[in-house]
């Protein structure tokens, strides 16, 4: 019989059936995807957050445990483990040189992202490098790796993995790791999830899902029917605004829009609707993907003039261009006096100190609501440009509750043989919020003691 | 973009295309020096198209890391998008221009001229001399060719390799001038060409060929291949050296410094080429241009005519075969001569072109402060 089941192809499956691999366990992996979509939403990650007490290769200065403990707490509210928190905050610290061995580069904070020196080291060519460097291993390892293998459902005893199906296989191993990714990418369950608004509309119809169309969370669904213990709130995802004419999945990093705080945000009624310049951009984006969500059609308008341009990372999509504020109104369909009324309400309130983009400037607006605080600069300098936005969703935060030793949980008691790592715990530790990389520090810290943990769950079931 | 849409796309367009996606990204950064050219730029023109294709060493490392590499609807396949431009710049810069359209189809104008050049040096041989199969006592070629023939007609070729191939990167050059060139900046792109720097991939682990995969295989055939071409030119040098500044006649004996280069360098050349071709028969069909397959491996294949008949020449110069193998070999040397301006040979000067301007140009400052930090 085969040791161990690897449920999923991502960051965490992969980390899971190497490292049980290397304890001697036979693997197998199943990944729903095509070859070609392996890696769900591992593909689409760039870097890993990493403790670490002085400079490193790739990081400068250092980030220490509790640094980086308190910068969790901060994001998610408390909504954490401090215990499986502070498990992946020092697995970070040591995991690179394993991660190295099979196959992984990395390299400085890109262009653009030196806020990120310190903290987080870079993968080389970004996560699906990463991904085909973990199947190489795989590979040459002799895990047996199955593309285009949804499983299905589970078979279950007394809490204890039996078997799972995928089509009409049904596979048995002494122990399992489900890695199988959230439920972002079902729609259905979003809309459900969002619901209805007050206008009547399923806000969730609009979104677009920044990732892998494959995790549709058949399991986690049917391990929520099984009973197993539950952790995060369903309606909760991570939210970003990202460009419009994204794809429905996997548009990636490259569909954001980051000229936000360097303009004004306005919503279909032309009207804006929150603090652009509240804080500096990689500390705010997360929170406009559900304010626009909040927005009637769920749509967003980022409007800048030409003294923003070559401030903020190219956008992959070109802006929608205008030599004048009507001119633009009526390009973006919006209601052009409205527009216009909004736009001079704005610039009149502007009171321009000396603009600084890297630092929370004097630049902001006077009797204004809501009021811009930081980086406002009239919009007069023509040409003008637009950016349609809408919600984008990374992940979900809905798992399956679990402890140090990554396994999944019935009425409070531990499976033996059934483990969990990746987007279907991340919860435990990232209740809410985000912080760049830290996704790829729980699935790379849970999807190793998953691996070692299934592995020795085989050897034990071997012994019975 | 549908197919029709992409076809009407002109392959400077499509490295534009490819370019604002990449620059939004920017995963690819430290694979190579075309990524951190491109964040120095948000839009990208045909000079900036062309100048970052020649910088692109087709090493393929950013098309499998590619998250928007096919079958995503963004079909970014960077290495293709490059190697299409970069045959336009050998097009577009080749002078004179009416030879320009030996790009059209360079495998069938290097055939041509091959033929055309053993036939020429039969021909002449038999004209000059008489019947081809007749032992040469001590392996004399200047029996066969008198010197100051090949000497002129050589000459002659390569002066007009050399200046076609002048005018060329110097308009590829003008095309978007970085500045003054500083002694650290020619030095760096020295160093970059003499050791195939971005064939490492940037992690020194290689390039991509058949698979995701990293190997160094093809920087040590390339590198067989450019030494040993370069240790024939020696070899011919300092055999010219011999003739002119101390009057020695060849033959030269084998432990003779012209034989040995020649030799050791005949050999890389044989075994490099091979490499070169087995690697791109073998590549990953989603990697680089496959219209420019005949291009590659004509030039390829020029290369290994003119290492095979060059030690055939060696080894049976006292033989009777040695007047046919003469032929042989100067025809394929002058073919390559002569196409040197028209043929893969161009990639050479434009990616030294783009090495240098890229070292010239990451010393200037970035004009561009691109904000999310």
């Amino acid at each position: 019989m085969l040791d161990v089941l690897v449920i999923g192809g991502g960051n965490a499956a992969l980390c899971a059936a190497l490292m049980a691999r290397e304890a001697g366990a036979s693997v197998m992996l199943m990944e729903a995807s095509p070859r070609e979509w392996r890696g769900g939403n591992s593909q689409h990650t760039r870097n890993l957050r990493c403790m670490h007490d002085a400079p490193q290769d790739v990081l400068v200065d250092a980030y220490p445990e509790e640094e980086f403990w308190q910068d969790l707490l901060k994001v998610t509210g408390g909504n954490t483990s401090e215990s499986l928190a502070r498990l992946t905050i020092r697995a970070s610290s040591t995991c690179r040189p394993w991660m190295r061995k099979h196959g992984v580069r990395f390299q400085p904070s890109l262009a653009g992202t030196l806020h990120l020196s310190r903290t987080n080291a870079f993968f080389m060519g970004g996560g699906k490098a990463l991904v085909n460097a973990y199947y190489r291993s795989a590979d040459n390892l002799g895990v047996q790796v199955h593309y285009d293998s949804p499983v299905h459902a589970l078979e279950l005893r007394d809490g204890r993995f039996v078997a799972a199906s995928c089509g009409n296989k049904r596979i048995e191993a002494r122990s399992c790791v489900l890695a199988a990714g959230g439920f972002e990418s079902n729609l259905e369950w979003l809309r459900q999830a969002w619901g209805q608004n007050a206008r009547g509309e399923w806000p969730a119809d609009n979104f677009l899902i920044r990732g892998t169309r494959f995790n549709q969370g058949v399991l986690l669904k049917q391990m929520m029917d099984e009973g197993a213990d539950i952790i995060g709130d369903p309606s909760q995802s991570h939210c970003v605004a990202i460009d419009a004419r994204a794809p429905r999945y996997d548009g990636g990093i490259v569909t954001r829009v980051d000229g936000v705080s360097l303009g004004v945000m306005l919503n279909a009624d032309a009207r804006r609707f929150y603090d652009e310049g509240e804080d500096f951009w990689p500390k705010r984006y997360a929170i406009w993907g559900r304010l626009v969500a909040e927005q009637r059609d769920q749509i967003g308008y980022c409007i800048i003039d030409s003294k923003a341009i070559g401030r903020f990372m190219p956008p992959v999509f070109p802006a929608t261009t205008a030599h004048s504020l009507p001119e633009l109104a009526r390009k973006l369909e919006l209601d052009e006096s409205t527009f216009v009324r909004t736009l001079d309400d704005f610039n009149n309130a502007c009171r321009v100190g000396t603009f600084d983009h890297t630092v929370l400037d004097d630049c902001h607006t006077e009797g204004l609501t809501p009021a811009k605080t930081h980086w406002a600069r009239p919009i007069d300098a023509p040409p003008f440009y637009a950016y349609a936005l809408r919600p984008g969703i990374t992940f979900t935060y809905l798992g399956l509750k679990t402890n140090e030793q990554a396994a999944v949980h019935f009425g409070g008691v531990a499976s033996d043989n059934l483990f969990v790592a990746g987007e279907m715990m991340a919860g435990n530790v990232l209740g809410k919020g985000y912080t760049a990389g830290v996704g790829m520090s729980i699935g790379t810290a849970f999807g190793r003691v998953a691996g070692t943990e299934a592995a020795r769950a085989a050897m034990r079931g071997k012994g019975q | 973009m549908t197919e029709l849409e992409q076809l009407v796309r002109s392959a400077e367009q499509e490295v534009s295309r490819v370019m604002e996606i990449c620059n939004a990204c920017r995963y690819c950064e430290t694979y190579c020096a075309v990524f951190p050219a491109m964040t120095r730029r948000l839009a990208f023109d045909d000079t900036d198209a062309h100048f970052l294709a020649n910088l692109c060493h087709n090493c393929g490392a950013c098309l499998h890391a590619c998250q928007y590499a096919p079958p995503h609807e963004f079909a970014v396949n960077v290495p293709r998008a490059m190697a299409s431009v970069r045959r336009n710049t050998y097009a577009n810069y080749a002078w004179p221009a009416i030879f320009s359209a030996l790009y059209r189809r360079n495998g069938v104008a290097l055939a041509v001229a091959t033929a055309a050049g053993i036939a020429l040096f039969l021909m002449l041989a038999i004209a000059l001399r008489g019947p081809l199969w007749i032992a040469q006592p001590g392996g004399n070629f200047y029996a066969v060719f008198p010197h100051n023939t090949m000497v002129a007609m050589f000459g002659l070729a390569f002066a007009f390799a050399v200046v076609g191939l002048a005018i060329g990167s110097a308009r590829f050059w003008r095309g978007q001038s970085p500045g003054a060139i500083t002694g650290a900046a020619a030095a760096e792109a020295s160093r970059n060409v003499l050791a195939l720097t971005y064939l490492g991939g940037g992690h020194g682990d290689g390039c991509n060929e058949q698979d995701d995969r990293f190997t160094l295989v093809r920087r040590r055939f390339h590198h067989l291949t450019f030494y040993g071409f370069v240790l024939c030119f020696a070899s011919t040098t300092v055999a010219t050296l011999y003739h002119y500044a101390f009057g020695w006649a060849a033959p030269y004996g084998l432990l003779s410094a012209p034989v040995v280069l020649g030799t050791i360098g005949g050999l890389g050349l044989l075994v490099g080429p091979a490499g070169l071709f087995w690697l791109n028969v073998k590549r990953h069909p989603l990697q680089g241009d496959p219209a420019q397959k005949p291009m590659d491996r004509a030039f390829i294949a020029l290369l290994l005519g003119t290492s095979l008949s060059g030690l055939g020449l060696l080894a049976l110069r006292a033989t009777p075969a040695m007047a046919t193998l003469l032929a042989l070999h100067l025809g394929c040397v002058m073919a390559f001569f002569v196409t040197m301006p028209y043929s893969k040979f161009a990639h050479a000067v434009y990616r030294t072109a783009a090495l240098l301007k890229w070292a010239v140009e990451r010393r200037q400052p970035n004009r561009l402060r691109l904000s999310s930090d």
